[in-house]
């Protein structure tokens, strides 16, 4: 806390600066408040319209959090089937995974919602599909980059292929998965912008939507400062519990007992 | 087979004194040839290597850089095949040349590695590797990991993880060289400690021509790429040895010869 508490002034004062000029630009006639609104607008649409900006809050973060889950769970069991089968698999899925990445999400989404309805499903696959890819090629990368001694020297331990992958690949690969983790909370976000945005009645993106016609751009960019705050917040947790969980990672090289 | 009855033994009485290795821990490296294909072509690693090793012996293998050594140490822990010659061996555990401890486990349970990968559960592995752990000079280390461990200590885990794997035949991988000289000299003591007082088959490959005499019954050297064994010196010497004893001296200086080095 005492280091976040001495660090964390930094990004806060740049913060105030760019809000300042951009302010200052703004209302020095720049330009028009209706394309960019200025900060103090935008502040004072996040106070006045707090109910309805909340209320789309908790519909977004709900399809975030359970697409992020869901993008986990499957990237994570790709992850460990393609390891398994580095000759035959991985060779023949891993292009179509980097192919299904260049599938541009503003185009799939409203097929999805054609076919899956209007409901939080199609959400959830456009969420999952963006962020599924950085979750399975890091820890795809972690389990790979185990020490290939290791697995040797387990097999003169008498180890099976799956102790040697629960007792030193997993281990190993934890780091990488909370790396893709980190990633892919922040494209999360974007994606269930564009899945709201392809056919919904609620939500930050679908808020958004609805606010520029309306020509409430201030309300429009007091959600896009909600989404951002968001992701900063799930990133920080994630960030947070990978130093709980892998307390060896962050281990400093310091002094050595003799 | 021996190694068998070790292993029963040592899951059901923790208690005792485990890894009862009176049985043939022999080991029998014949005319052995070994070669690699790389991309800049054929690299003949051993070529008519020969090794016995008696049960219960240490035998120290030195030779020039690449020479195979770790090769040999592969083929005799059965995680090669050689393409000629055979290699017949009691079950061997290999001790690796960087320590590869785990970084994410504490002393004790790096050390419980090789009773974990044969499927014992975390308490039971744990309860038995703790002894070991104080015999070693480790006790109160438990829960430190590697990082913070210094490269002595480090190294006892590792062997410890090794010789708890309840093999008869230890395959020992330059297992100082990374040590500074003086924990060097004051590990190699402490293996030649261990050792007299848990005889194991051991086959011990180092650069440290002195480390090989003062630790070993007998030391084959090796002849540059492709290896194979270009003389054998016995080492006769009661244990302790001392470095700087005559004897020793004398028989380092034999196996420099034999390595190339003139007087």
């Amino acid at each position: 806390m005492r280091r976040l508490a001495s660090r964390g002034w930094r990004p806060l004062v740049l913060l105030a600066v760019l809000i300042g000029t951009w302010e200052l630009y703004v209302d020095l006639g720049g330009a028009d408040s209706l394309i960019l609104p200025p900060p103090h607008q935008i502040a004072s649409s996040l106070y006045d319209d707090r109910s309805l900006l909340w209320s789309s809050f908790l519909v977004t973060a709900r399809e975030v959090l359970l697409g992020i889950m869901l993008a986990a769970i499957a990237g994570f069991a790709c992850a460990v089937a393609l390891h398994f089968s580095t000759r035959t698999l991985r060779p023949a899925v891993y292009p179509l995974l980097i192919a299904s990445q260049t599938v541009p999400v503003p185009i799939i989404a409203p097929l999805l919602v054609l076919w899956l309805g209007f409901g939080i499903l199609p959400k959830l696959v456009v969420i999952a599909l963006v962020s599924f890819f950085s979750i399975v090629v890091t820890t795809l990368a972690g389990l790979a980059a185990v020490d290939p001694e290791l697995p040797k020297l387990m097999r003169t331990f008498d180890a099976t292929r799956v102790r040697v992958f629960r007792l030193v690949e997993l281990p190993a690969a934890l780091p990488g998965v909370f790396t893709g983790a980190k990633i892919s909370v922040v494209v999360a976000v974007i994606g269930a912008v564009f899945a709201e945005q392809a056919g919904s009645s609620s939500g930050l993106g679908y808020l958004f939507q609805q606010s520029v016609p309306q020509l409430l751009t201030a309300r429009a960019y007091a959600a896009v400062v909600i989404l951002s705050a968001f992701a900063i917040l799930l990133f920080g947790l994630l960030a947070l519990a990978e130093r709980l969980v892998l307390p060896w990672a962050y281990q400093p090289l310091g002094e050595r007992p003799a | 087979m021996p190694a068998e009855g070790a292993t029963k033994d040592m899951i059901e009485a923790p208690e005792k004194e485990p890894l009862d290795v009176d049985g043939p821990g022999a080991v029998r490296v014949e005319a052995v040839g070994r070669t690699f294909i790389t991309r800049r072509g054929q690299l003949d690693a051993l070529a008519g290597m020969s090794l016995h090793v008696g049960s219960g012996e240490v035998v120290s293998v030195v030779g020039p850089s690449g020479c195979g050594k770790t090769t040999l140490l592969e083929l005799v822990c059965g995680l090669q095949t050689p393409d000629s010659g055979t290699v017949s061996s009691a079950p061997a555990a290999l001790m690796p040349q960087r320590d590869l401890l785990l970084p994410w486990l504490g002393a004790l349970d790096n050390a419980c590695l090789a009773l974990r990968a044969r499927g014992l559960g975390r308490d039971r592995a744990r309860r038995q590797a703790q002894p070991w752990l104080e015999r070693f000079g480790l006790g109160g280390f438990e829960r430190t990991r590697p990082a913070e461990l210094s490269g002595g200590m480090r190294q006892r885990v590792s062997f410890l993880r090794t010789l708890l794997a309840g093999k008869p035949v230890l395959a020992l991988d330059e297992p100082f060289a990374a040590l500074d000289a003086i924990t060097r000299l004051q590990m190699q003591g402490w293996l030649s400690h261990v050792l007299e007082t848990e005889p194991r088959t051991v086959v011990l490959v180092t650069h440290d021509v002195e480390e090989a005499i003062v630790l070993a019954d007998r030391v084959v050297v090796m002849s540059p790429r492709p290896g194979r064994a270009v003389a054998e010196i016995e080492v006769p010497l009661k244990r302790p040895r001392h470095r700087t004893d005559a004897h020793v001296v004398e028989l380092r200086e034999q196996a420099l010869e034999a390595l190339g080095m003139p007087r």
